[in-house]
């Protein structure tokens, strides 16, 4: 009979291994978590109710631009209306975005999104998005894709970020029905 | 002794239980992953001697090669010649216990490992085999870029390695722990026995991580989740993450072993103690640590802002503070010391050179600006070749000759040995000491073809590839020399600087040793 502190020992170690293989996998939650929470690589706020302090604040202003692409297995055509916004910080904007599908059946799309640079990131606030959900489009279909935004003014009081004057918003559209 | 203690034929290897003949099982499939896997890099050496393409006309068998390579130099030979093999043979022997603490589940350590290696060469051999480089990312490694089942096979081959080292790594942690002889406390037992504590921690630690992430992975290529997919909400970026998570303490599980075996080489030949003993092993347990905090050294390019980027600059550096402490300490236990170069001690201070070499380098890459320009050029190459390649394997070469008596009986020919040892020095310093330069012109890694600039250091580099594979060739010769022609060793050959306990008992070795277990009580040990 081995005695009885291999045992524990044993015992100890296999609890180790099982803690850390439950790491691995707590950490696709706990990144998406810190990503949202920190702005962590240039991931925007979701601010469904709106700019919280009404009326901008500041004077200052920043320049929006807006990039599109899509994935080449989706047959659609993406392009912003504009291609960049001066906004003033803390006012509400609306921007637009036209989708076209080239092809000749249906195909449902998802855009994934980010901002640069990641540093204003945690200060700029989407209120409503078309990549928030699922899009579909018929064959030949147009469609105008909004998006609603704010920049949170407390970037004016990050020392960090007082060299942002521009601010890129990225998307890419995948098809997610051959998902 | 009963007979069903000492089995014979077959039975004695495939359903061994013994620790002596489990380390020399491991250690002839180092050596057969060795020689398939450095063929393969004197292969990719034949095709980057010249500019153009002469023998690899298959880009994705460049990269097959490249990643096989990888695959079973890290996993199929460093580690199963150092924790598997040396830390199998010697750990019980320098502890004084008489076997491991789980000898059935040792046994079950090295089967798995012949099993992951027969699934990675059926995943070279399938729908055009893994060409995604040894770090699998995605999404060259998704269903998109790899639709066939090589890199499924070559998952499952790592998933069967890990979980070999993982029960291997807790046999040997629990072996260390209890079944040390009286008197032979943690602050008396030999480095080469810390080493392998420290390795075996990392393993236990880094492994799972790997094993989550190839599971994802796997599930992410079969049945339809999005780990690693943007489309489906995931990141490709969070397979980097993990894989440098587990990747770069692996990195150390290469290594640490490797300072174990030259702190017993350097103190039995230098007719010293260790200088510094207990600040060489905590030395270990730091670099262990902090070796779980600079992963993303290896991601400077991904897009990390500046203050993550600061940090994990920082935090490598640091590495370097434990690191110099064993490189001064080996350095002050030479120093005054009564000094024979043996084989042994030629490798093991070689091994120094060569590590510290590789080692600056990794100071240089450490910075995020440095490391954006050298990022996947041959510097990278290079500076791991010298510490992970080169002198992990002059690591392994020091331990073979300073145990072979031991381990076989029979005692190496110092001639032969002396002439590996300058054939191997000149040849590996040759083959990768122009890389350095090449890396600083820009050439770029895993490219089977270069611009005409680059073709006189690819000629030296291959020329030192030519070198290193005639010494390996010699070192086969010199294996077989000793099995066959070798003197009959001594149980101590070295003389008074060999003080640990593995040298007390007969050469070779015999089937059970420390029966009676050794008293290391201070009165009695006579230190």
């Amino acid at each position: 009979m081995r005695n009885r502190r291999q045992i524990v020992t044993a015992a100890l170690l296999v609890a180790l291994v099982s803690g850390m293989t439950g790491l691995a996998f707590a950490s696709v939650p706990l990144y998406r978590l810190f990503c949202q929470v920190t702005g962590f690589g240039g991931t925007p706020r979701v601010e469904t109710n709106g700019p919280t302090n009404t009326g901008p604040v500041s004077t200052r202003h920043i320049t929006v631009r807006f990039d599109s692409n899509v994935n080449s297995a989706l047959p659609w055509r993406f392009k912003p209306v504009q291609r960049q916004m001066n906004v003033r910080i803390g006012e509400a904007t609306l921007a637009h975005f036209t989708a076209e599908n080239l092809a000749q059946e249906p195909a449902i799309g998802t855009a994934t999104f980010n901002v640069t640079p990641h540093k204003a990131a945690q200060y700029f606030a989407k209120v409503q998005c078309f990549c928030f959900d699922e899009q579909r489009l018929e064959a030949g279909q147009r469609v105008d894709m909004p998006v609603s935004f704010f920049i949170d003014p407390e970037i004016l009081d990050d020392p960090n970020a007082q060299d942002v004057s521009t601010i890129t918003l990225s998307y890419t559209f995948f098809r997610s029905d051959s998902l | 002794m009963t007979a069903e203690h000492h089995p014979t034929g077959w039975r004695r290897w495939v359903y061994s239980t013994n620790h002596k003949d489990i380390g020399t099982m491991y250690i002839v499939l180092s050596m057969i992953g060795a020689i398939i896997g450095g063929g393969m890099s004197w292969y990719i050496r034949l095709e980057l001697a010249q500019p153009g393409i002469q023998f690899i006309e298959d880009t994705q068998l460049y990269n097959v090669l490249v990643t096989a390579h990888g695959f079973l130099m890290v996993f199929f030979v460093v580690m199963p010649a150092m924790i598997g093999g040396f830390g199998n043979w010697f750990v019980p022997l320098m502890i004084g216990a008489p076997d491991m603490s789980f000898p059935r589940m040792n046994n079950i350590s090295f089967w798995l490992l012949v099993a992951a290696l027969v699934l990675l060469v059926i995943a070279g051999l399938t729908g055009g085999g893994p060409g995604t480089g040894w770090t699998v990312y995605p999404p060259l490694s998704s269903a998109t870029f790899h639709p066939g089942p090589a890199v499924d096979f070559a998952i499952l081959s790592l998933h069967v390695a890990g979980a070999s080292s993982i029960l291997g790594a807790i046999n040997l942690i629990t072996t260390i722990i209890n079944m040390r002889a009286p008197g032979m406390t943690m602050h008396r037992a030999p480095l080469f026995v810390w080493a392998i504590l420290v390795t075996a921690f990392l393993l236990l630690l880094a492994i799972p991580v790997l094993a989550g992430a190839l599971t994802m992975l796997l599930t992410d290529r079969n049945f339809g989740t999005s780990f690693f997919i943007p489309e489906g909400g995931g990141d490709p970026i969070l397979w980097q993450h993990l894989f440098w998570f587990f990747g770069h303490p692996e990195v150390y599980i290469i290594i640490i072993p490797a300072f174990g075996i030259i702190s017993q080489i350097i103190a039995t030949f230098s007719k010293k103690p260790v200088f510094g003993y207990l600040g060489m092993a905590y030395a270990m347990c730091a670099i262990g640590f902090v070796g779980f905090v600079v992963w993303a050294h290896h991601m400077y390019t991904v897009g990390l802002d500046v203050n993550t980027r600061a940090y994990f600059v920082l935090a490598t550096m640091v590495i370097a503070v434990p690191t110099g402490i064993k490189i001064f300490s080996w350095l002050a236990t030479m120093w005054g010391g009564s000094i024979t170069f043996k084989t042994p001690m030629l490798f093991a201070t070689g091994f120094i050179a060569l590590f510290v070499a590789g080692g600056v380098t990794g100071v240089v890459l450490s910075n995020a600006g440095m490391d954006v320009a050298l990022h996947d050029t041959y510097y990278v190459v290079a500076h791991f070749h010298y510490v992970l390649s080169i002198a992990a394997v002059f690591a392994m070469y020091a331990g073979f000759y300073y145990w072979i008596g031991k381990m076989s009986g029979r005692q190496y020919s110092e001639t032969l040995g002396k002439i590996h040892f300058w054939a191997s020095f000149v040849g590996v310093n040759l083959l990768f000491f122009p890389q350095h330069f090449l890396g600083a012109a820009g050439m770029p890694r895993r490219i089977p073809d270069y611009p005409d600039a680059y073709a006189g250091w690819n000629m030296v580099s291959s020329i030192g590839a030519l070198i290193t594979a005639i010494g390996t060739v010699f070192f086969l010769y010199i294996v077989w020399h000793t099995l066959t022609r070798g003197q009959k060793a001594k149980a101590n050959p070295w003389g008074e600087g060999a003080t640990t306990l593995e040298w007390t008992v007969a050469s070779p070795a015999p089937f059970h040793t420390h029966e009676e277990l050794p008293n290391m009580e201070p009165a009695q040990a006579g230190e």
